[in-house]
């Protein structure tokens, strides 16, 4: 059956612990009628269901290949809430349902031929993760890329080996931020702002792709605009609750926009008269 | 203002009109009183139409009283809007099973709807219709219920004291959005007919022509009716969202009980919430969805906090998405005037005060 609002079974094929309380599932969809599925965009989101628990949105990670060449779907889930921690418990050889793809990724014909700088805040920062590996995996499409990770600590930082390989490819920059740095940390103490500042941009010519909590990211996208980025240049991915992932159930709104429909993914200037704003 | 082609029927024609429904293979959902509210429900005889039936209604007030009068319609709406009939309080969206193997299976649970026909649809409840129509508009489960109703409206006559249909545009009379309008007077009705299944409803009824003192009754009594009621106050849609510092929000929200009666009572309120119900034999469960309001606890959880943990920030999201984002959303405002969540809110909060205070403040800065 093809209906959309239905979840089609995913195998486990493999979990990642990545930190204390982060997890990635390597998934396999069972049934290939389904795979139309993959044609997900980095940007967008699945909902991922526990049997008899639930669903919870997850942003796309990556799409990778096993040994036989078979497409692999990946998802990286922070365990917080009953669902998260449900999926959590789950082994390689365990099944889940996928209902998918949902909303609107990042902007990635508009990027084409620009510098891409991709920013991002916090732990698990999948949907920017998912941005840079299809930069590389389309290299030739893409002028310089720049990559500005932030976290709080610097034990919090995902994924580092890739970064460190990102950091050594030609015509890319790769600037990392603690708020609070162990002994050892080879990157910048401070915020993700003061490494903006010292970004070599063309504005003119660069797409900014922006994740993290909504300060962050407000606080990013004006110095960027500061330093002569268009603001439509500038696109965030914007978290809320999302149910329905339709644009039905009403929990996402966010203003008039329901971010499971109109977002994730959006322009700044859509959202720059409500960022900070309490309680929308 | 009305296209349509106006007929007389006597007061008698209303066991006609339900035979003929019935005959049609309708089930007939209709206005009676219950616990003393006004209510729809299954409607078999003319005899449990609220005959008489007027009410009186304030802020956190509501009050049926019987009169000697004939007529089955002299009430303005009860609690109930025509809402469950189309985007049902619980159902389940779909199935799952867990095979053998532990993969999963998933069922659809979309079924064919009977045919309802509905009797005594306000003119502000249809206009909420339309704007649940644009919001669910790709919704299979309401698209499903939707498919399979025959409304039949009557204008109303008798608005509460806290109704401003008139003033939103919605009302009191019924304009647009139905199969058949009734304009109830003393000895009978005006018929009128919007749509083919409408019209073949009609043509087994006992109509008269419509005499030019039944015509100028019904635009008298439509006229008393627009003047019975009160007026939506002057405010921006557009500046509600920036009025976040305002201390109105403070003094609401000290009244405020964040129950979400105002939310179930209204007509165009569409959020829901989607939960997981597993069968005891571990092997199935159901995905379900049920009516959520911005006032519940969990509306705006994400991923371990909520953003809006107290009823200052609930009540302006409902306010302002209700009155302001709803007209980006859909062109218009989600308010259609019944005025039900001022007489259903349990300490008597008036939606029109508040805006009218927010109408003469500035925006934050």
């Amino acid at each position: 059956m093809n209906n959309p609002a239905l979840p089609t079974n995913a195998l486990i094929l493999n979990r990642i612990q990545e930190t204390e309380d982060i997890f990635t599932l390597q998934l396999r969809l069972t049934d290939p009628r389904q795979h139309w599925r993959l044609e997900i965009q980095p940007g967008q989101f699945n909902m991922l269901y526990r049997f008899g628990v639930g669903e919870i949105p997850i942003s796309f990670k990556a799409i990778s290949q096993d040994e036989a060449g078979e497409p692999v779907l990946e998802h990286t889930i922070r365990s917080v809430g009953r669902v998260s921690r449900a999926l959590a418990d789950l082994k390689p050889g365990s099944h889940i349902g996928l209902r998918g793809p949902f909303g609107q990724g990042w902007p990635l014909r508009r990027a084409e031929h620009q510098d891409l700088c991709v920013v991002t805040g916090g732990l698990g920062c999948a949907p920017a993760v998912s941005i840079i590996e299809h930069a590389f995996a389309n290299r030739d499409r893409y002028g310089h890329i720049h990559i500005i990770q932030g976290v709080k600590h610097s034990a919090d930082l995902l994924w580092r080996s890739r970064y460190e390989f990102w950091a050594q490819q030609p015509d890319t920059t790769v600037m990392m931020a603690a708020d609070v740095a162990a002994p050892g940390w080879p990157w910048y103490s401070g915020r993700v702002t003061e490494l903006i500042k010292r970004l070599p941009l063309k504005p003119e010519r660069t797409l900014v792709c922006c994740c993290g909590p909504e300060p962050m990211m407000q606080a990013s996208a004006e110095q960027l605009i500061r330093q002569q980025v268009p603001p439509d240049a500038i696109w965030l991915s914007m978290e809320r609750n999302m149910q329905c992932a339709s644009g039905h159930c009403g929990h996402c709104q966010f203003g008039a926009d329901f971010i499971c429909r109109d977002g994730p993914v959006m322009p700044y200037p859509r959202l720059r008269d409500r960022l900070g704003l309490e309680g929308i | 203002m009305l296209t349509q082609e106006q007929h007389y029927m006597p007061r008698t024609g209303m066991v006609t009109l339900l035979t003929e429904l019935q005959q049609r293979g309708y089930e007939v959902i209709g206005p009676g009183v219950q616990d003393g509210a006004i209510v729809f429900h299954p409607l078999t005889q003319v005899d449990s139409l609220p005959q008489g039936i007027e009410q009186t209604q304030q802020p956190g007030h509501y009050r049926l009283h019987q009169t000697e009068s004939a007529r089955y319609f002299s009430w303005a709406n009860g609690p109930q809007a025509l809402k469950p009939l189309t985007f049902a309080p619980r159902e389940t969206l779909w199935r799952s099973e867990q095979n053998a193997d532990g993969s999963l299976r998933f069922t659809e649970t979309l079924a064919d709807r009977s045919l309802t026909a509905v009797i005594g649809i306000r003119g502000c409840d249809l206009a909420a219709l339309a704007l649940q129509e644009q919001h669910f508009a790709e919704d299979p489960y309401y698209r499903q219920r939707r498919a399979n109703l025959l409304l039949i409206a009557v204008d109303c006559s008798h608005p509460a004291d806290t109704c401003f249909c008139a003033s939103t545009g919605d009302g009191p009379g019924a304009d647009r959005g139905y199969d058949i309008a009734l304009t109830e007077l003393d000895d009978g009705y005006l018929v009128r007919a919007n749509s083919e299944p409408g019209k073949a409803v009609l043509a087994a009824l006992p109509l008269e022509a419509a005499s030019q003192k039944h015509l100028e009754q019904a635009d008298d009594q439509h006229r008393h009716a627009r003047q019975q009621q009160r007026q939506l106050p002057r405010f921006d849609p557009e500046r509600l969202i920036h009025q976040g510092q305002s201390a109105v929000w403070e003094a609401v929200a000290d009244r405020c009980l964040s129950c979400g009666n105002c939310t179930s009572v209204c007509p165009s309120c569409f959020c829901f919430s989607e939960q997981e119900v597993p069968e005891l034999d571990g092997q199935t469960s159901s995905h379900q969805r049920q009516w959520d309001s911005c006032f519940s606890e969990g509306h705006s959880y994400i991923h371990g906090h909520r953003f809006r943990p107290d009823t200052r920030g609930r009540y302006r999201q409902w306010l302002t998405h209700k009155f302001g984002s709803w007209v980006e959303q859909y062109g218009r405002s989600g308010c259609t005037g019944c005025g039900r969540c001022i007489s259903w809110c349990p300490v008597g909060i008036d939606p029109l005060e508040i805006l009218e205070q927010l109408g003469q403040e500035g925006t934050d800065e």
